[in-house]
Formats: structure tokens, C-alpha cells, sequence
């Protein structure tokens, strides 16, 4: 999908990437940095609106320098600042970038209204976009990027301004346009947790320069945690510690669920090593006569891998220091 | 953690939302037209756009009213003759645009800041230049509907005076060479004001400040120029060649750019003081006043959508 080599962009005063080489596959890749790590100077050059000052670039096999109009008529863009005039209503605004994009006006208007009810707008989609709030103005901006159909897809923060139900939703959108629409994202966010449950691929980069890039896979599933609830019982007042005593009792160690929140000490977490864990617990909790409320597969969080990563790397450091000094 | 919904399996515990989503997607296989469709369609929206049609009922008031004012006197003019049985129209073709250059100049504030203001403001022109179209487009489709809608104003009434003349059994020929003399004038007019108009909106995206601006550029400069050649016209009263200093001020203003240039070479009479437009020397700086600017507010245009960008 997308192809850099030793892509880098300098401005009189900053460089904003460093010698990048990426190759990007279909799917829904996630390009995680702090702000100013060079994300959005990273999309202009795809996009084929900003020359690289060295190195190439390659968008759906089409090269960024010599193709940009024929990148841009398969490729969406959803900005992350606020790009929607408030005066004109979202049917009417969609339609009109759709036309912009090429298609004809019959197609413009029928994928329009696809498009919206795809996002999750409805009647409000005919009154004007200034009385909208963040949440569908997200969805409007979202809705204008993927009303060509395009093949893939740059989404800028798009969960900028949300609240946690509205990022959620909106991440949820984000996985179907893969999963369902059958359109590859490539999303930025500074918040490398939003990531995770999005992304199949996660590529950081910072400073303008690639820090890393594999799949969420490898990052989250290499061990399996599996969170467990009980209830309590009159025999067991703490159901909790019955089944952790009865678990330890069997060789099976437990981590610290807590972490520290209130009511989390109700979760216990403990490796899976297999089918026979699962029987474990339920065989465990049966005997004691408990409820079980809750089994669940927990995946790690990538910013654990990469603290373990980072750990590591300055061990390494440290080995190195040694062997130098 | 994200729970993924397979597609087409209706979760009615989840509410309305999930269970439309469901419909499925339908991918795309028709036509892409590309880059002149895209520019045609931003052309026509905006020329749309200039006359408030697709955006809001309070957004068609004022050019809407601002044609009705610009169409009334051609009728009245009109009616007059068709009454009086007069042997002329009372306005030249030429002359109709400069009598009425206060409508023009007021719509002219009113929609170029309407135009390009409001892509800047709602930073909605990053989202143009993330399709197929390129800077140079944006600018030619914006500066042409500004410029078509502005034709449309200043060419009905001169329609209307033609249809009248015509009903009103004037001499065809001469009627038909001042209607046609007059509409090269309103072309070149609507350029002209077209550019400059654009040229200052381009520069704020606050509309406020756009309309205040470009009203200033177009009456403040008129009422000097005009000012001025009065001044020049009356101490040059019984002095042989006083129309020069007349014509070389009458460089300074769009309106009498047009006025002279059409006095010199469309056969107009000419608005100045005294009633003498410029020489056809003169009249040839005028063209090439005309030309330049256009040509220069393209070329500004052009410079300031560089650095817009993404």
C-alpha cells in the first residue's frame, strides 16, 4: 500500500523526517509519535502535496512525486483540524466533496447517503453542520474522506476532541472500514493505547525517524492473560482469595490485578497456558461452589511492550557502557 | 476491547445503530472523472454560491436584491421608451455599468469574500487540495464563477435595454453594435472586479474585513479619482490639452479604467469630467492597465493558495 525509502523532509529550520523506510501492507496501520514527530508532514508528502527533499515514496504503487492527482483520487484524507463550514448541511457538504473527487452527480448523491448512514449520521444529516457537535462533526469529516471509495485511507487524530464514548465508537468505525468497507486505514494518533484494539500494524516513529514497526500481533499476543471474577458465597466470604488460595495451591501463580484502581482487586489475572488453564478455573470455581462472572481473554497493552522494550534497549545501553568502560 | 460486529448479523440489543450499519457496505465501480470534472463542479458551486443557490435562505437575500436593483432601471429605461416612442435608449450600453458601479462594486464586497474567505476560515481548502485537483485549479474555478456571476449582473440589464430596444422597433444594427460593445465592456469589468475582489478576500479569511476591504478599494479609489479629475478639470478650464492629467488620474480606479477604456476604443461616452474619456494613445495604456491587472490577480491568486496547502 505504502512504500518510503529513506524519505526525509527538512525545513529551513527543523527536520521533520529523517531518512524514513517503511513499507506499509493492507489493513489498518497505526502511525503513533508525540506531536511534531512529523505524522502530518508524513501524510503531506503521500499525498503528494509537499515534495520530499530526499529520498521516495510510493502510494498504491503510484510515485508521491510525479502522481499525486492520481493518488488523491483513490486515496481519502480526513484532516485533523476542524475543516467544515457550518453553514451548509452534511448532505449537501459530502456531495459536493464527492463531486470533487470525480464522481458524477447521480453516484455523488446515492454514495453520500451510504456514506453518512455508514458513519452513523441520519436526520440530522440535512441541517446545517454549525449546530453539529464534535462527535458527528468527526463523522462528517470521516464520511467526506471515504465517500469515493477510496482504497485507503488517511485519517488524522481523528479521536481528537472525544470524549471516551465517542473515541470508542469512533476506533469501532475506524476497525469496520477494514473489516467491512474493505478500505485500509492508515491513522495517526499521538496515544499509542488507542492503537491496539484498532490496528493489525503499529509503526512509531519520532523525531522523523522510525523507531519501530510490527504487527499489534506480535506486540499483544504473545502470552494470553486471562482475567477472572467470582462471586462470593456465605461459605466463601471472599470469593476472591478462595479461588486465588485454591489457584496457588495448584501451582498456578496469579498477577496483581489491582493495579492500583478501586474495585479492580475483584480481577484476578493469570497466564494461559492452554486449554487446560481454562478447565482449570472452571473446575476450581465449580468446587467451591462461586459463580463465575467473568473469563476473558486480557491482551497486553503496547505500551507495556514498548516500556519493556525501552527498558531493555537502555540495558543494553548499559551493557554497552560497561564494555566500553 | 473492541468487539467486531460480522457483517449482516443484526445485534437488536445493541439498538438502531448497529443494526443499520449491518445494511453492508457497497463499494464503488462507476466512473472517476477526475480533475476538470472536479474543477467544473467547484466552478459551478461557487458560481452557485455567488447567488446564494445551496446555501442558506438569509445568503440569497442580498444578490438576489442587489440583481433585482441592478434589472429595475433597464426596464423602467425600457418601459419609457416603448411609451414615449423615444428615437434612442435614454443610457448607452457602455455607459449602463458605470452608472450603476456603487450595485456592483457592493456585490462585488458582498460575494468574493463569500467565496475564498469562507474556505480559509473553515479551513475547508486543505480538504480541496487533498483531491485530484491542484492549486492552479482551485484559483482558475473560482476566479471564473466569481467572474461569470459578476457577467450575469452586469449583462441582464444590458439584455433587458436589447430585448426593449428590439420591442421598441429601434434601428436593429446600431442597437445590436452597442449591445455587443457593451458586453465586451461588462466581460472586461467583470475580469477586472472579479481579480481585484478576489485578490483582497483571498487575504483574510474574516469576511467582516474582506467586505470592508474590497468596498474600500473600489469606492474609496473611485471617489478620488473622481475628485481629483473634477480638481484637474477645473483649473484646466480654457487650457489646450487639459484632458491629459484627467486621463492619466483616470488610471487609478477600476470603474474609470473601464470607463476609459471603453470611450476610447468601444465608442462610449465617456463619464469623466467634461466629458472627454481618454485619446486612443492613452486608450492603449488603459488596455494594458486592464490586462495587467487581471493577469497580476491571477498571478497573486495563484501565490497565495502556494502557501495555503494542506
Amino acid at each position: 500500500m505504502i512504500a518510503t525509502e529513506s524519505l526525509s523532509k527538512r525545513f529551513p529550520r527543523v527536520t521533520a523526517l529523517d531518512r524514513l523506510t517503511m513499507d506499509i501492507g493492507p489493513g489498518v496501520t497505526g502511525l503513533v509519535g508525540a506531536n511534531g514527530a512529523g505524522k502530518s508532514t508524513m501524510i503531506k508528502i503521500l499525498l503528494g502535496l509537499s515534495p520530499a527533499t530526499e529520498g521516495r515514496a510510493e502510494v498504491l504503487g503510484l510515485d508521491v512525486a510525479t502522481k499525486g492527482a492520481a493518488i488523491r483520487e483513490r486515496v481519502g484524507y480526513m484532516p485533523e483540524h476542524d475543516c467544515l463550514p457550518p453553514d451548509v448541511s452534511a448532505t449537501e457538504f459530502v456531495v459536493h466533496m464527492a463531486r470533487m473527487s470525480g464522481l458524477p452527480p447521480t453516484a455523488a448523491r446515492e454514495r453520500t447517503a451510504d456514506t453518512l448512514r455508514h458513519v452513523g449520521l441520519y436526520e440530522e444529516r440535512y441541517r446545517p453542520i454549525g449546530g453539529y457537535s464534535t462527535g458527528m462533526k468527526q463523522r462528517v469529516k470521516l464520511a467526506q474522506a471515504l465517500v469515493h471509495d477510496p482504497q485507503l485511507v488517511f485519517l488524522d487524530e481523528p479521536t481528537n476532541g472525544l470524549d471516551p464514548v465517542g473515541r470508542d465508537e469512533m476506533l469501532g468505525l475506524i476497525r469496520r472500514i477494514h473489516t467491512d468497507f474493505g478500505i485500509s486505514v492508515l491513522v495517526t494518533s499521538h496515544l499509542l493505547g488507542e492503537l491496539e484494539r484498532t490496528c493489525d500494524h503499529v509503526v512509531v516513529i519520532d523525531g522523523g525517524k522510525l523507531l519501530r514497526s510490527s504487527s499489534t500481533t506480535d506486540f499483544t499476543q504473545t502470552t494470553t492473560t486471562l482475567a477472572i471474577e467470582v462471586t462470593d458465597s456465605d461459605e466463601h466470604p471472599d470469593g476472591t482469595r478462595a479461588v486465588r488460595d485454591a489457584l496457588h495451591a495448584r501451582g498456578v501463580d496469579v498477577l496483581d490485578g489491582s493495579g492500583g484502581l478501586p474495585g479492580a482487586g475483584h480481577i484476578l489475572l493469570l497466564t494461559a497456558e492452554g486449554d487446560e488453564t481454562y478447565d482449570l478455573v472452571r473446575d476450581l470455581v465449580a468446587d467451591l461452589g462461586l459463580g463465575l462472572v467473568r473469563m476473558e481473554q486480557r491482551r497486553h497493552h503496547i505500551s507495556e511492550v514498548f516500556q519493556d522494550g525501552d527498558q531493555a534497549a537502555g540495558a543494553q545501553r548499559k551493557e554497552a557502557v560497561g564494555h566500553g568502560g | 476491547m473492541a468487539v467486531e460486529q460480522p457483517v449482516g448479523t443484526p445485534v437488536p440489543q445493541q439498538g438502531d445503530q448497529t443494526r443499520i450499519h449491518n445494511i453492508g457496505y457497497r463499494s464503488y465501480d462507476g466512473p472517476r472523472l477526475g480533475r476538470s470534472y472536479a474543477t467544473r463542479s467547484l466552478y459551478s458551486q461557487s458560481l452557485r454560491g455567488a447567488y446564494g443557490l445551496g446555501r442558506s435562505v438569509k445568503s440569497k437575500v442580498l444578490p438576489m436584491l442587489l440583481f433585482v436593483v441592478m434589472c429595475v432601471p433597464a426596464a423602467i429605461m425600457v418601459a419609457v421608451a416603448v411609451a414615449t416612442k423615444a428615437k434612442d435608449l435614454p443610457v448607452d450600453y457602455t455607459r449602463y455599468a458605470i452608472i450603476m458601479q456603487a450595485v456592483i462594486s457592493l456585490y462585488v464586497a458582498s460575494q468574493a469574500p463569500q467565496s475564498v474567505s469562507r474556505d480559509l476560515r473553515f479551513k475547508t481548502v486543505p480538504l480541496y487540495f487533498s483531491r485530484p485537483i491542484e492549486t492552479a485549479d482551485y484559483v482558475r474555478a473560482k476566479f471564473a464563477a466569481l467572474a461569470s456571476a459578476l457577467f450575469i449582473l452586469t449583462a441582464a440589464p444590458l439584455l433587458v435595454l436589447y430585448v426593449g430596444a428590439l420591442l421598441a422597433k429601434l434601428d436593429f444594427a446600431d442597437q445590436t453594435k452597442g449591445f455587443a460593445q457593451g458586453l465586451v465592456s461588462v466581460t472586461l469589468l467583470s475580469l477586472l472586479f472579479a481579480g481585484i475582489g478576489l485578490v483582497i478576500a483571498s487575504v483574510t479569511p474574516r469576511r467582516g474585513f474582506g467586505i470592508a476591504a474590497v468596498i474600500a478599494v473600489m469606492t474609496i479609489s473611485y471617489g478620488a479619482v473622481s475628485t481629483l479629475q473634477a480638481i484637474a478639470d477645473a483649473q484646466s478650464l480654457g487650457e489646450e490639452g487639459g484632458s491629459g492629467a484627467i486621463a492619466w488620474i483616470g488610471l487609478f480606479s477600476p470603474v474609470t479604467l473601464i470607463d476609459g477604456l471603453q470611450s476610447a476604443f468601444l465608442g462610449a461616452t465617456s463619464a469623466f469630467p467634461g466629458g472627454v474619456g481618454p485619446s486612443n494613445g492613452e486608450g492603449v495604456v488603459y488596455v494594458v492597465a486592464v490586462l495587467g491587472l487581471i493577469a497580476a490577480s491571477y498571478g497573486l491568486l495563484l501565490r497565495r493558495y502556494k502557501k495555503v496547502g494542506l
